[in-house]
């Protein structure tokens, strides 16, 4: 049996996307270290709509990691304390009885709140649409050998491929640049044969589109790779630019 | 295809243009360093090499042309990157935090605006009293005139707060460095997952040895009195 912890909780409320917001405190004692961070949300709006209040609201899926739905930015920390860890998987074993918490939508011009920690993520959609995709009818998937790639190129398609677009990499970076987003998304194309064929038109579309969406520079931080749940190296942006100015020399 | 001035315009372009500036000044501060070396090699050595400089004319002028250049683009892109945060993110967090582990942020990479427009301002006061300073005409062996530099700089790094000045700025430099000379290569797309480590430490260890290399010609001409035997007169 596990005892019940006292949480001090410190989270936005924005009733609309043009509404004034402000942060609500409230202490909730029925915490216990299995939840997971967005089960001891849950918690939380049960007792609100209980007392006939508005339940907090927050983004979520899987509730496993794998659907880059969630994105609270946890006492100042995207998905929170842990390494490699989406919000969705953090338990509340990592905190103890009496801890503060508080808990902020990502702040970025391009991801405007929808309502509390709800944020508009259509931007990375955008981003995706101008490039990120390979144009060739693939038909049904071939056999995995057809055409042999070298694994460090797999390896590397794989790592990027990774990345399940929850914006986290946005919400930590002192600049709100999304450059890791877009380059994961270009990298994990340009290094296979079938999204070889388009690579410099995408990075050039991509870029642009993110530049369009308002996020801003990247100054080489690497907060990003810090918070990134799925750990994407910044090697994918050193590639993004080196992929552009090959683009650009070769017109 | 954008066109080139389009594409050195874009984020990716620009973040291009900060590695090749920057990059560029730091082969220039290699240069300057191995010049200003010139003050131990032999009593006339360092007024031949300001007066071999000077008399290159055009050469000259191209290069500090160039110079000029490099540092007004460099400090243009700094500047306009670190004033687009503001319109990236208008409100910020109440709690903000990193998270450590593969993060670059720390002192160095949070300072990079303070420490550069230091370094600007220290150009124009550097430049307005080594370049354009007055000093004594004094003649060479061979009966040459040439400005006498070398005494110029004995006399400022002799009085304490100018040398004092010039430390804390170099010590700037080399805090500019210690995040910039790692992360003008990533700009360059240059670094990958394994050559991180490699071009961090690279980074630390050239911004050091630059910095006591330029450090240590104030501080010996301070501590020394402008006397000191490895001066040759
Ligand atoms: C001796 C002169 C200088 C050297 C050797 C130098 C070197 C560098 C290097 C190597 C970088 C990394 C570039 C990159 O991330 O791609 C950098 C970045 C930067 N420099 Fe300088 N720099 C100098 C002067 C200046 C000046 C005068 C400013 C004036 C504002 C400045 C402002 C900046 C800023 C703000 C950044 C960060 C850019 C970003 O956030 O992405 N630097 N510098
Ligand atoms: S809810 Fe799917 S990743 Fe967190």
């Amino acid at each position: 049996m596990s005892t019940n912890m006292t949480i001090h909780l410190r989270y936005w409320r924005q009733s609309g996307p043009t509404a004034k917001g402000y942060f609500e405190d409230r202490t909730l004692s029925t915490v216990n270290e299995h939840m997971s961070f967005l089960e001891m949300l849950d918690v939380l709006n049960e007792e609100l709509q209980l007392e006939g209040k508005d339940p907090v609201e927050f983004d979520y899926d899987c509730r496993e990691g794998i659907c880059g739905s969630c994105n609270l930015v946890i006492n100042g920390q995207a998905h929170g304390p842990k390494k490699g860890t989406a919000c969705c998987q953090l338990h509340m074993r990592n905190y103890s009885d009496g801890d503060h918490i508080t808990i902020e939508p990502p702040r970025a011009s391009a991801f405007p709140v929808i309502k509390d920690l709800v944020v508009d993520r259509s931007a990375f959609d955008r981003i995706i649409e101008a490039g990120g995709y390979v144009s060739v009818k693939t038909g049904s998937a071939q056999e995995a050998n057809a055409r042999p790639i070298p694994k460090k190129d797999a390896d590397l398609a794989f790592d990027y491929a990774a990345c399940i677009g929850c914006g986290a990499c946005v919400a930590a970076c002192p600049n709100a640049s999304a450059s890791l987003f877009t380059s994961a998304k270009i990298s994990h194309l340009s290094h296979l044969p079938q999204g070889d064929v388009e690579r410099n038109n995408r990075v050039v579309a991509m870029v642009e589109q993110m530049e369009e969406e308002g996020f801003g520079d990247c100054s080489n931080f690497g907060e990003c790779e810090a918070v990134c749940p799925k750990e994407i190296s910044i090697a994918a942006i050193a590639d993004m630019r080196r992929d552009y100015a090959r683009a650009v020399i070769q017109g | 295809m954008p066109t080139i001035i389009k594409a050195l315009q874009s984020q990716v372009g620009r973040k291009l243009m900060t590695g090749i500036t920057g990059i560029a000044l730091m082969l220039f501060l290699v240069v300057h360093l191995a010049g200003n070396y010139a003050i131990f090699a032999s009593a006339e050595a360092f007024n031949i090499y300001t007066k071999k400089l000077e008399s290159l004319g055009i050469l000259l002028y191209i290069a500090e042309a160039g110079l000029l250049f490099f540092v007004l683009y460099h400090s243009y892109l700094g500047i306009s990157i670190w004033l687009g945060k503001r319109k990236a993110r208008p409100s910020g967090y109440e709690v903000y935090k990193s998270k450590g582990g593969a993060s670059r942020q720390n002192l160095a990479s949070r300072s990079m605006i303070l420490s550069g427009i230091t370094i600007l301002v220290f150009l124009v006061v550097h430049i307005w009293s080594f370049k354009f300073g007055e000093t004594e005409m004094i003649m060479s062996a061979d009966g040459e005139p040439m400005r006498d530099l070398r005494q110029l700089v004995i006399d400022s790094f002799t009085t304490w707060y100018i040398a004092l000045g010039y430390i804390v700025v170099l010590t700037l430099i080399m805090l500019h460095l210690f995040h910039g000379a790692w992360s003008a290569f990533t700009s360059l797309g240059v670094t990958n997952k394994n050559k991180t480590h490699a071009f961090k430490l690279g980074a630390y260890v050239f911004a050091i040895v630059l910095m006591l290399g330029f450090i240590f010609i104030p501080v010996y001409i301070f501590v020394t009195g402008g006397t000191g035997s490895l001066i040759a007169y």
